[in-house]
């Protein structure tokens, strides 16, 4: 295969998947699931080839339709966008095949457009990574956010509102990117972002491009819920199925943190952005912010899908504070936290649905020893997740927090040093809070909910673990965590140095 | 300067524990494979690091370089004098703690065996890697590790007590682990290397005064939890909740010991004798271990249950150790290093003893002694013992490291550290003798019934007492324990 064409593959492998699943649907009913696996599985692959054949041979353009840039649109699969395209592709795969059992129990009747949907979010993530062309990402933008609109109002009955909620804002969101892409254009006429490098480091800063850049700032920080835009989160998060969560939680807003790298890093010669108007510390320190309110309402949730949502809000957060450190430790910090983020929560809201699908809740206060007696594996899965998400070695997240305090530190920002060093141990606080219910607490303490104690679980105490594809997919990403912790230096020589932009 | 070579050994040593998890896990539904497997384990380990001592003592380091942590940094293990001395100590005792556990567990008919004896294990698994440590990124990855494995055994009963001794364990420990992890990151920035070096590697780095102090409370204050410096110490007595094993072993031993061994870590091989005198750094940790001696002694006075007095005991002692690194002079460092390993060998010896009293006669109390002796003559025989090397009796060993720490104090021209130690020697008698006065010269008839504990406990306490005396009488004749201590102090100091 011609090389340049794997990229435009990614996203095409998705959408006709999308597509295809609403007509197969009509010839044989309950096949959706079997597709989408099918596709992301395809897709996965691609992309896997996609990185090989980047760190290989160097960046693959592709021109649509011949057209060349600055007037067509390109797709472009650097080091980064190759990297990231893999981490997508694959939590997604691993979140679809999980999904089979929870999309039957939970939103029995609807699999066709869930599928339909997860795919279509899959794909345009993608396009947003591989895209070389800000408007371009632009469209990509709403396409997801469109098809996370559904996906997320597919849910319990609460659903509904709270998608609509983001919707409000997320079209918002979307709405300042597009008026700050036209300042852009305005001052530079050029949507290309390799054009507009070069347009870029000539250009004085005017007043124009820097409302440009805020309004773009803004619109992609809600979209990637930096605090204090981060209200729509935990609603939708909470109340939306459990595989719609699984699905954007671990990747939806990483691409939006990915959106402002591309734009600060790359787009604009790094120094730029820290200049007259320092964007990204601000966005540092709203992350820091973020970073500190996310874990503490985490600690103050009963609910154990809310509480990973405000533990996003505070994860993101930290791919913040990297942006803002603008050095190549915190560019280091925040791309490896995004790839540990993904599969930490990915695998921590895989644990939520299957406590959701053989317990029937997920309400912290009433967990207790029996979960581990019935789901072993599941406990651990979560156990391991959990210490890799409080940072301790030999666990991936523990890693991208070094490189983030090493960064912190590099720059004399004690602010920074500080902030990490207190959300791990308020992350300690409550994930061990969960820990301890399900490994220690014995039933009978729990004078509040006697009768659930005793009634969730079976009498005879035997196993209820829940079904293979679904445990498969929960130990796969808990089991990389391991992986991902003792490679990383591997992952960061071979393959985060190369995509470190010049000049920063 | 030593010379270095490459070696699997300290490897393995860490490892062999962590691979005997899996047999234990794999075995616990039959007891006697499973403690096999510890026994195994516990012998093949101190086999390995004994395998260590005549390199170190022939000035040779084995090294082993595992994984890149971070680029420039690796999971380095490194067995120097230093390290070798810690894990000599960590897996000899933990040969005589597996026998009394199994025995203390049988006979005390716990739960959940299976997961105490792993997670044990692990714990020793992690000592020694915080013995071996290379670098302090290693050292920090394995400080954290030994907090997770000894979290299980710290809430082993499950009781809320022993939950809330946990919760609180685990808040001072991983607090001191992100300290531990923030220091690290300044150093590397300021130093450019982490790497342990005897003499210290901030020694040429320019560095502002404040800077420097600062940097020096974030390791103390990361280092000085495990080492119970007060006011870092309440999670220690609370942490008695535990089974008495984990008390003995690594409540008086390898997590303590870790705490202290990190602190002379810091002092000797981070900071180096030049920085800590120029900024007055050994000033600052001479009154805090000196403070935590004096407080430690007169609240253990007060306490009724043994094992919380034997708790605070331990936290004066940990104190000599780090009042031996303030000193920073020949004697007395060579006296704090080897008090690591007499205190380790007394200390055990009283917590055997303590949980022979409770397994067999279900007393927990100094108040509810009185006449235990003639019913258990061994086991309080033992703790008579043990207790007189801690007050500094000759010919038991604790008097030799208390000589050398008292000498330092004297080289240092600190009359007053001088004092404190006699006086602190004063302070243990009047708190550890009335146990025996009460045990072999009071009567009572409720002991009558009861005669000496089980042979797999009474069989290790009186070994480590034994060898309490024998290492009293002769400080050289296993493993040159001393000599390896003298060695290591003028390996610090020298530079």
């Amino acid at each position: 295969m011609n090389p340049p064409h794997l990229v435009i593959l990614i996203p095409l492998i998705f959408f006709a998947g999308a597509l295809l699943i609403p007509l197969l649907e009509r010839w044989r009913h309950g096949c959706a699931y079997g597709v989408a696996v099918a596709s992301a599985a395809v897709g996965a692959l691609v992309t896997v080839a996609g990185l090989v054949e980047v760190s290989s041979g160097g960046t693959l353009r592709y021109q649509v339709s011949g057209w060349a840039p600055p007037i067509g649109i390109e797709l472009v699969l650097d080091p980064l966008s190759a990297f990231l395209s893999v981490m997508l592709a694959s939590v997604a795969l691993l979140v679809l095949v999980h999904s089979g059992s929870v999309v039957r129990r939970e939103l029995p009747g609807k699999a066709m457009p869930l599928y339909s949907t997860a795919l279509l979010l899959v794909g345009a993530l993608l396009g947003i990574t591989i895209t070389g062309d800000l408007f371009n990402l632009y469209v990509f933008l709403e396409i997801s956010s469109l098809a996370s609109y559904a996906l997320l109002a597919l849910g319990d009955r609460k659903a509904p509102v709270s998608a609509f909620r983001y919707l409000i804002l997320g079209t918002v969101g979307a709405s300042f990117y597009l008026l700050g892409l036209g300042f852009v254009f305005m001052t530079t006429g050029s949507l290309n972002m390799a054009d507009l490098k070069l347009i870029l480091s000539n250009l004085e800063s005017s007043p124009p491009l820097l409302v440009g850049l805020v309004l773009i700032t803004t619109g992609v920080g809600l979209k990637m819920a930096l605090f204090p835009m981060h209200g729509w989160l935990p609603d939708a998060y909470t109340y939306a199925s459990s595989t719609a969560t699984a699905l954007i939680a671990p990747i939806g807003t990483k691409i939006a943190a990915y959106v402002l790298i591309r734009i600060f890093f790359f787009v604009l010669d790094p120094g730029f952005a820290s200049g007259e108007i320092p964007l990204t510390t601000a966005i540092g320190y709203l992350g820091a912010a973020g970073i500190l309110w996310g874990s503490i309402l985490a600690i103050a949730q009963t609910d154990l899908k809310r509480m990973l949502a405000y533990s996003s809000v505070g994860q993101i957060g930290y791919i913040a504070l990297g942006i803002g450190l603008a050095s190549p430790m915190g560019f280091i910090g925040a791309i490896l936290h995004m790839v540990n983020h993904a599969v930490m929560k990915g695998c921590l809201f895989l644990v939520s649905a299957n406590f959701l699908s053989r317990l029937g809740h997920a309400d912290i206060r009433r967990f207790n020893d029996s979960t581990r007696v019935h789901m072993p594996w599941t406990a651990a899965g979560f156990t391991m997740a959990a210490l890799s998400m409080i940072g301790l070695p030999p666990f991936a997240g523990f890693f991208s927090k070094w490189y983030l305090i090493l960064g912190s530190v590099e720059e004399s920002n004690w602010v920074f040093v500080a902030v990490i060093l207190i959300s791990s141990l308020l992350s300690a606080v409550y994930f061990f809070r969960l820990i301890e219910r399900i490994y220690l607490r014995s039933p009978g303490r729990d004078s509040k909910y006697p009768d659930e104690a005793g009634g969730a679980a079976a009498p005879d105490g035997g196993r209820e673990e829940v079904s293979a594809s679904m445990l498969a997919p929960t130990l796969i990403l808990a089991s990389a965590l391991l992986v991902l912790g003792l490679l990383n230096v591997w992952i960061v020589n071979r393959l985060i140095q190369p995509m470190i932009p010049a000049g920063l | 300067m030593s010379d270095v070579f490459q070696s699997n050994i300290p490897l393995w040593a860490v490892s062999i524990s962590l691979l005997a998890t899996l047999g234990i896990l794999v075995s616990g539904r039959k007891p006697n494979l499973r403690e096999f497997w510890t026994l195994l384990a516990g012998l093949i380990k101190f086999g390995l690091v004994l395998s260590l001592l005549p390199s170190v003592r022939a000035g040779k380091i084995a090294e082993c370089v595992l994984l890149q942590v971070s680029p420039g940094i690796g999971l380095s293990l490194r067995a120097d004098e230093f390290g070798v001395f810690f894990a000599l100590i960590a897996s000899g005792l933990w040969i005589f703690t597996s026998i009394y556990s199994i025995g203390y567990m049988r006979s005390n008919q716990e739960l959940k065996q299976t997961r105490y004896f792993a997670s044990f294990a692990v714990a020793l698994s992690a000592t020694l890697g915080v013995a071996f440590a290379g670098n302090l990124l290693t050292f920090v990855i394995f400080y954290e590790m030994l907090t997770l494995a000894t979290y299980p055994l710290v809430i082993h009963k499950e009781t809320g007590e022993a939950l809330r001794a946990g919760r609180q364990y685990l808040a001072y420990s991983l607090t001191a682990g992100v300290l531990l992890l923030a220091g690290t990151a300044w150093i590397y920035n300021t130093a450019g290397t982490i790497e342990f070096q005897p003499g210290g590697i901030l020694g040429g780095v320019e560095a502002a005064p404040n800077a420097i102090r600062c940097l020096f409370f974030v390791f103390v204050a990361g280092v000085g939890v495990k080492a119970g410096i007060m006011p870092l110490h309440s999670w220690l007595p609370n942490a008695m909740v535990a089974p008495t094993p984990v008390s003995a072993l690594l409540h008086a031993v390898a997590v303590v010991k870790s705490g202290v061994f990190g602190v002379v870590r810091v002092v000797g091989f981070v900071f180096g004798p030049e920085v800590m005198a120029e900024h007055g750094l050994n000033l600052i940790l001479a009154v805090l271990a000196g403070a935590t001696v004096l407080f430690s002694s007169l609240i253990a006075l007060q306490q009724d249950s043994l094992k919380r007095r034997l708790a605070y005991s331990t936290i004066g002692h940990l104190s000599y150790t780090v009042m031996g690194a303030a000193l920073l002079t020949p004697e007395g460092l060579t006296g704090g290093i080897y008090h690591i390993s007499t205190h380790a060998v007394m200390k055990i010896t009283l917590f055997f003893c303590a949980g022979a009293i409770y397994v067999h006669t279900h007393k927990q109390n100094v108040s509810e002694l009185d006449g235990i002796g003639r019913a258990m003559p061994w086991t309080i025989g033992a703790f008579t013992l043990g207790s007189l090397g801690l007050v500094g009796i000759p010919p038991i060993n604790g008097f030799f490291s208390k000589w050398f720490l008292c000498l330092g104090s004297l080289q240092a021209g600190w009359p007053m550290v001088l004092a404190l130690f006699i006086l602190s020697g004063l302070l243990n008698a009047a708190y550890l003798l009335p146990v025996v006065y009460r045990g072999f010269f009071r009567k009572s008839e409720e002991f009558e019934k009861f005669d000496e504990a089980p042979p797999l406990m009474v069989v290790p306490l009186c070994t480590t007492a034994a060898l309490a005396l024998v290492l009293g009488l002769f400080p050289n004749l296993f493993f040159d324990f001393f000599e390896l201590a003298s060695g290591i102090s003028e390996m610090i100091l020298a530079s």
